[in-house]
C-alpha cells in the first residue's frame, strides 16, 4: 500500500542530501572536537562551519548559537536560564500563552511550583495573542516573555516581531519556540527583536536528536547539563557532530527553498481546507491567513479522533489528532480548548501537516478518504444520532 | 509493537453487531461525550435469552472493539450469563488492551448491564440492585 505521510509537524523525512552530508562524520571523520590531535581538530572545524551556517540562516552571530539535543532541551534551557537570572534580580513573573508546546508549558509549571508567577495569556478563536496583550501583561518584575512563533497543532503564526518590539521597549527578555517555524518561516533574529530562539532539526528534514538555541549576545545563559566545556561552557557533552552537520545542511536547504516550498504547500493546504470544509458539521481550527503553509486542522462533530486516525492509517494516510485518546491524557488538546472548542468537539480533531513533496493527487485521495471515514464513524456514533434527532445541539 | 492486538484491530475494522434495534427490549447508554466515549447497547430478549444485540459507539479504536467483542460474547446467552461477563473477560478475549484503554472495556461491561437493567425496569422484573452500580460518569471510567 502506498503511504501518504501528512504528519510533518510530528517529524519529517531526513533528506538524502542531509544523510549524505552526515555520513562522513560517523565513519571517516569521527573525531571529538575537544581532542587536540588532527582528527579532533578537523571535527572542531566542521562544528564551527555548521555553527556559522546556522547563524547565517537566522541572521545571528556564530557565537550566539548553541547546539542542543532538540527543541525541548532548547526550550527548557532558555526558560530555566531566564528564570534563574530573574530570581537573582527578584523578578519572578513570566508571561506565555495557553497554546504553547508542552516543552514550554511543563517547564513553566515546574517554575510555578518553585514560586514563580506564571501568566498564560488567552488566545483568540484563531489562536492569536496580540502585542497589546503582552504589553499590558508586562510588569516591573517580569523576567521573561516566551511565545511560540508558529503553533504546532493549528498553525497560527504569532506576531513575534511586534511582540519582540514590545519586550525590547520594556527591557524584558523575549524567547520564542520556533520549532515549527524554523525552515518554514523567515527568521531574522535582529529584525524580529528575538533574544532567544529554539529550533529542532527533524522538523525540516534534518535528523532527530539535535536542535539549537540562539541566545543574543549579552543575554545570560545558564547550563542545563553540567560537565565538560563544550558549547562555550554552556552545554556539556561531546558534540553530536553528524547531527549538527545534518541540522546545518537541512536548515540551509530549507531556508534557501523556503518561498518555493511554501508556495507549493499553500496551494495544497488550501485545496485540502476547501475539500474538508465540504464535510457537514466540520470546522477548520486555526486561522485562514497567517497560518503555517503546511498545517491543516479540522474538527468533525460526532466522532472521535483516534478511530479516525486508525481508519485513515488503514488506507495509507498518516496523520495526527488532538483527541484525549491519542494524547494519553484525559483531556483533549489544550490548544483546541484554548481556542474555544468544547471537549466533545475537540475529541474529533484531525491534523494533517504537509511537506513540499506531497502532491495534488494525494490531497484528492485524502479528501475522499476522510469524507468516507467520517461518514462511516458517524453512522455508528450515538452522539451523531442525537445531533441529528435534536437531542443534542450541533456546535459546528 | 503495535498499539493494539490483531483481535482488537479486527473488531475495530470489522465491528460485529453495529447498529440499533427498533422497539428494543432494553437500551443502555454509558459514558460521556466530554470524556470522548459513549456506548449504547440495544437488546432483543425472548425467554430470558438475548436473541439480538446491537451497539453504537462514539469513541476510540478500543472502545469500538470492546463494544463489538462484548456484544459477540453475550449474543445468544441467558440474561444471567450476560450479567456475569466482566470487563476483564472482554479484555482477555481481545488479547489485551493498553493500560490507559482499560476503561473502554469497563464501559462495555457497564453498557450491557445498563441495557439489562432497562429491560428489567421496563418489564417490572425484580432484581438485585447491587448488580448494577451507579453510573460514576467521567470519574468512574478513568479510575481503572
Amino acid at each position: 500500500m502506498r503511504i501518504i505521510y501528512v504528519d510533518n509537524a510530528a517529524t519529517t523525512q531526513t533528506s538524502k542530501k542531509v544523510i549524505d552530508g552526515m555520513l562522513p562524520y560517523m565513519y571517516e571523520q569521527y573525531g571529538n572536537p575537544s581532542s587536540l590531535h588532527s582528527v579532533g581538530q578537523r571535527a572542531k572545524e566542521v562544528l564551527e562551519e555548521a555553527r556559522a551556517k546556522v547563524a547565517r540562516c537566522l541572521n545571528a552571530n556564530p557565537n550566539e548559537i548553541y547546539f542542543t539535543s532538540g527543541g525541548s532541551e532548547s526550550d527548557n534551557q532558555a526558560i530555566l536560564s531566564a528564570a534563574e537570572i530573574g530570581l537573582k534580580r527578584g523578578k519572578k513573573h513570566i508571561i506565555s500563552t495557553k497554546v504553547e508546546h508542552h516543552a514550554v508549558l511543563h517547564t513553566l509549571n515546574k517554575l510555578k511550583k518553585q514560586g514563580f508567577d506564571i501568566q498564560l495569556l488567552d488566545v483568540d478563536k484563531e489562536g492569536f495573542v496580540t502585542p497589546g496583550q503582552v504589553k499590558d501583561a508586562i510588569r516591573d518584575d517580569t523576567c521573561l516573555v516566551t511565545i511560540m512563533y508558529a503553533n504546532n497543532e493549528i498553525g497560527t503564526i504569532m506576531p513575534i516581531k511586534e511582540i519582540g518590539a514590545v519586550c525590547r521597549e520594556k527591557g524584558v527578555t523575549f524567547h520564542t519556540d520556533a520549532v515549527q517555524a524554523a525552515g518554514h518561516l523567515k527568521i531574522d533574529v535582529q529584525d524580529q527583536n528575538i533574544d532567544m530562539l529554539s529550533l529542532s532539526a527533524h522538523k525540516f528534514h534534518g535528523p532527530k536528536g539535535v536542535g539549537a538555541l540562539y541566545v543574543k549576545k549579552g543575554i545570560f545563559l545558564s547550563n542545563l547539563i553540567e560537565g565538560g566545556a563544550q558549547e562555550r561552557n554552556r552545554r556539556a557533552g561531546t558534540e553530536n557532530i553528524p547531527g549538527i552537520v545534518g541540522l546545518s545542511i537541512a536548515l540551509e536547504d530549507a531556508t534557501e527553498h523556503l518561498e518555493e516550498n511554501n508556495h507549493k504547500m499553500i496551494i495544497l493546504r488550501d485545496k485540502l481546507i476547501e475539500g474538508l470544509s465540504q464535510i457537514e458539521h466540520s470546522a477548520l481550527n486555526g486561522p485562514h491567513t497567517n497560518r503555517s503553509a503546511n498545517n491543516v486542522n479540522f474538527c468533525f462533530e460526532g466522532i472521535e479522533g483516534e478511530s479516525l486516525l486508525l481508519l485513515l492509517d488503514a488506507k495509507g494516510i498518516c496523520a495526527s489528532s488532538g483527541s484525549a485518546c491519542t494524547s494519553g491524557s484525559l483531556d483533549p488538546s489544550h490548544v483546541l480548548l484554548a481556542i474555544g472548542r468544547s471537549h466533545e468537539v475537540a475529541h474529533g480533531s484531525l491534523r494533517l501537516s504537509l511537506s513540499e513533496s506531497n502532491t495534488e493527487e494525494e490531497i484528492d485521495y485524502i479528501i475522499e478518504q476522510v469524507e468516507q471515514v467520517v461518514c462511516y464513524l458517524r453512522r455508528m456514533s450515538p452522539v451523531w444520532k442525537e445531533l441529528l434527532t435534536g437531542e443534542r445541539q450541533f456546535m459546528l | 509493537m503495535a498499539l493494539y492486538t490483531e483481535t482488537v484491530m479486527d473488531h475495530f475494522m470489522n465491528p460485529r453487531n453495529v447498529g440499533s434495534i427498533e422497539n428494543a427490549d432494553g437500551i443502555g447508554e454509558v459514558g460521556n461525550a466530554k470524556c470522548g466515549d459513549i456506548m449504547k447497547i440495544y437488546l432483543k430478549i425472548e425467554d430470558n435469552i438475548i436473541k439480538d444485540i446491537k451497539f453504537e459507539t462514539f469513541g476510540c479504536g478500543s472502545a469500538i472493539a470492546s463494544s463489538s467483542m462484548a456484544t459477540e460474547m453475550i449474543k445468544g446467552k441467558t440474561i444471567e450469563e450476560a450479567l456475569a461477563v466482566t470487563n476483564k473477560q472482554v479484555v482477555d478475549a481481545l488479547g489485551g488492551l493498553p493500560v490507559h484503554k482499560l476503561h473502554c472495556s469497563v464501559l462495555a461491561e457497564e453498557a450491557v448491564k445498563s441495557a439489562i437493567k432497562d429491560y428489567y425496569d421496563k418489564n417490572g422484573i425484580e432484581y438485585d440492585k447491587s448488580l448494577f452500580p451507579e453510573d460514576m460518569g467521567c470519574e468512574g471510567c478513568h479510575m481503572v
